[in-house]
């Protein structure tokens, strides 16, 4: 024993080597990520530019129109760098998107990356307070499924999940407007704010629930979320019937591992057991799905963007599309995967932290 | 005194598809502060036996008894709460591979402080305490990093001295361990049981060990229980093994290899269908003799 103790002593005054042991897998772990994710953007850019040059869209005649002359038709032509060879208009591309260029979009008359600015936090903040109430229901949800299993609770739990998946999310949109806002009252209609609240508060985060609290003005601040609760509560319901059912297995798979037995052994209430030992190692499985769940949200729900009037990148990039204003379908196809890949990273250091057999 | 756990026919069954399976069929037994073996092959209803004491029997397994007696009060008796007041407090159990007993995502030593703090009253710095403690009287050598350390940083055999540390802290008067030693290589196992015997001896404990390996029964425990299809085939002095008289002992006994002796071929263990449907024998001992 004691020869031992000394042992660890006399590797203490060397900190710093040990100082560097301890850092370097996060330097390395860094540098990997850092690595990975260029090479999934270049990845991407290089579809995202290939697609912008097979699309049987002619750039040139949506911006001139049919009727323009043919050197109006040219001027054009040149002035997109068409004329240059493929190879070199790909490297203009690059260049221009590592600089924050997307171009200018037809529809709006603005650079792309200005249109960006505006659309997505409307989607980001849409997609988050839709994930929370997923989370917060939908996780609850699926572990009371699985305790208990085969009761009427986990009945009523599959049908919650069944309709979620099956009912069409205009549908459900539709009568939730015509219900609780056309008859009762009771939530705020289609968009973000009441259209006297408009670009009042200062835009910051370009998330107007935040902006609105950073600013202190608390009508602003309930406008927004009456406007929200409906779209979110609808985007929370999708997301929750598969959140709820991902649980339930996770929570099955769990309770039937021996370490479930050892608890109870202890003597552990059911609460502790199930809350406590069995959810915290469903943690680290739900990360994925969670994650899954909220980057195909924050990738624009069309539909329910439309019904809501809601401003945000789904219905934006498909406008866009509909229009052939190809640099905003870029641009946007852009930020959507770059939204996945910070997710997917994100999701990889949370498990480092719920789960110790991953460091 | 009276026997500190007495246990009268005891059945567990599981219903399924194809009709009721009857896992442990009608046995009594009893336990002093004694070291009991139960011994039988896979599915003698051993394990299920260890499990119903604790009232664990996972659904739909139906468990009947005349009674389950700890120190003259029924068990079965008892809500589902004051049992969870049992368990652990005055019945723990010790299971068979550290590596599927043990949370994986809670740090060692919050999982023995849990256990102890739930039947103590006692503040977190006690119970961080009585923890080191407990590691270091299962031979951990460096209790501290261990506390803090997760269950896949840890051999099997420290996994399951870990095991019995969290299983004794809240000073049990019986520890069930069912195969404690099973999923160990040969080498720890003896290190596991040492150590396991000497803290269920400091303390007075009545120990269940649950096993088949004859060899290490006959050296660990006073007294042996022999099940067989759901039934105790026989009981005898763990001392007097060899000289048991019911012939599935005899054949598990000429089935092993021994070391003294040189044999060319094991012997086959040739069933009898009447040991299945044979009456239990009673495994209740007097409480004079005991």
């Amino acid at each position: 024993m004691t020869t031992k103790n000394n042992g660890g002593r006399r590797l203490a005054p060397s900190s710093s080597q040990n100082l560097l042991k301890s850092i370097s897998p996060w330097v390395i772990g860094f540098v990997k990520t850092t690595f990975t994710v260029l090479i999934t953007m270049v990845g991407l850019l290089c579809v995202t530019f290939i697609i912008g040059r097979v699309m049987p869209i002619d750039p040139v005649l949506s911006i001139v129109g049919e009727a323009a002359s043919n050197e109006t038709y040219q001027q054009a032509y040149r002035d997109l760098g068409l004329d240059k060879p493929v190879i070199t208009q790909f490297f203009i591309f690059l260049w221009d998107v590592m600089h924050g260029n997307f171009g200018e979009s037809l529809l709006t008359a603005r650079p792309v990356s200005q249109d960006l600015i505006r659309v997505f936090p409307a989607t980001m903040e849409l997609a988050t307070v839709g994930i929370i109430i997923g989370i917060v229901l939908g996780v609850p949800l699926g572990v009371i499924a699985a305790v208990r299993q085969g009761t009427w609770v986990d009945h009523i739990a599959r049908v919650i999940a069944l309709i979620g998946y099956s009912m069409p999310v205009f549908w459900i949109g539709m009568i939730g407007l015509m219900v609780l806002y056309g008859k009762l009252d009771w939530v705020a209609g289609p968009g973000r704010l009441d259209i006297f609240y408009v670009d009042i508060v200062p835009s910051v985060t370009g998330m107007i629930l935040i902006d609105s609290l950073l600013a202190g003005d608390m009508t602003i601040f309930w406008n927004a979320v009456s406007h929200i609760i409906l779209p979110a509560g609808l985007l929370a319901y999708y997301s929750l019937a598969y959140i709820s059912r991902m649980t339930r297995s996770f929570m099955l798979e769990q309770l039937d591992q021996e370490y479930i037995v050892t608890a109870r052994v202890k003597g552990l209430s059911e609460t502790s057991v199930v809350w406590r030992h069995a959810l915290g190692n469903v943690k680290v499985p739900l990360i994925t799905v969670i994650a899954l769940s909220y980057a195909g949200l924050l990738e624009g729900s069309v539909l329910t963007e439309t019904i809501f009037s809601w401003p945000g990148i789904g219905s934006y990039i498909t406008t866009a599309l509909l229009s052939a204003d190809m640099n905003a379908v870029l641009g946007g196809t852009m930020v959507v995967g770059l939204v996945f890949v910070s997710l997917n990273i994100f999701a990889d250091l949370l498990y480092k932290v719920f789960d110790p057999r991953a460091k | 005194m009276t026997h500190l756990l007495e246990v009268k026919n005891l059945s567990v069954n599981f219903p399924t598809r194809n009709g009721v399976v009857e896992a442990v069929r009608n046995i009594s037994f009893s336990l002093g502060k004694e070291r009991l073996g139960i011994v039988g092959e896979s599915g003698s209803g051993k394990s299920i036996t260890g499990r119903a004491i604790l009232r664990l029997i996972k659904k739909p397994g139906i468990l009947t008894a005349d009674y389950i007696k700890l120190e003259g009060q029924d068990l079965l008796k008892l809500s589902e709460r004051e049992m969870r007041g049992v368990r652990g407090h005055k019945i723990s159990m010790v299971m068979q591979d550290p590596k599927f007993s043990l949370n994986p995502v809670m740090r060692i030593g919050d999982q023995i402080c849990e256990a102890y703090q739930l039947h103590a009253r006692v503040s977190r710095k006690e119970a961080v305490k009585k923890t080191i403690e407990m590691l270091e009287a299962v031979l951990i050598r460096d209790p501290e990093r261990v506390f803090k350390a997760y269950p896949h940083e840890m051999s099997g055999g420290m996994g399951q001295r870990i095991m019995i540390a969290m299983m004794l802290i809240p000073d049990p008067q019986i520890l069930i361990a069912d195969e404690p030693t099973s999923a160990l290589d040969v080498t720890v196992q003896k290190e596991v049981l040492e150590i396991m015997d000497k803290l269920v001896r400091e303390r007075g404990m009545g120990l269940i060990f649950i096993s088949h390996d004859l060899n290490v029964v006959s050296a660990f425990c006073d007294r042996v229980l022999i099940m067989y299809a759901g039934r105790i085939v026989e009981t005898c002095r763990a001392d007097k093994l060899s000289e048991a008289k019911h012939p599935y002992t005899q054949g598990l006994l000429k089935s092993m290899p021994q070391l003294e002796r040189r044999v060319d071929r094991l012997e086959i263990l040739q069933r009898d269908e009447a040991w299945r449907t044979a009456p239990s024998i009673s495994g209740i001992v007097d409480v004079e003799q005991a």
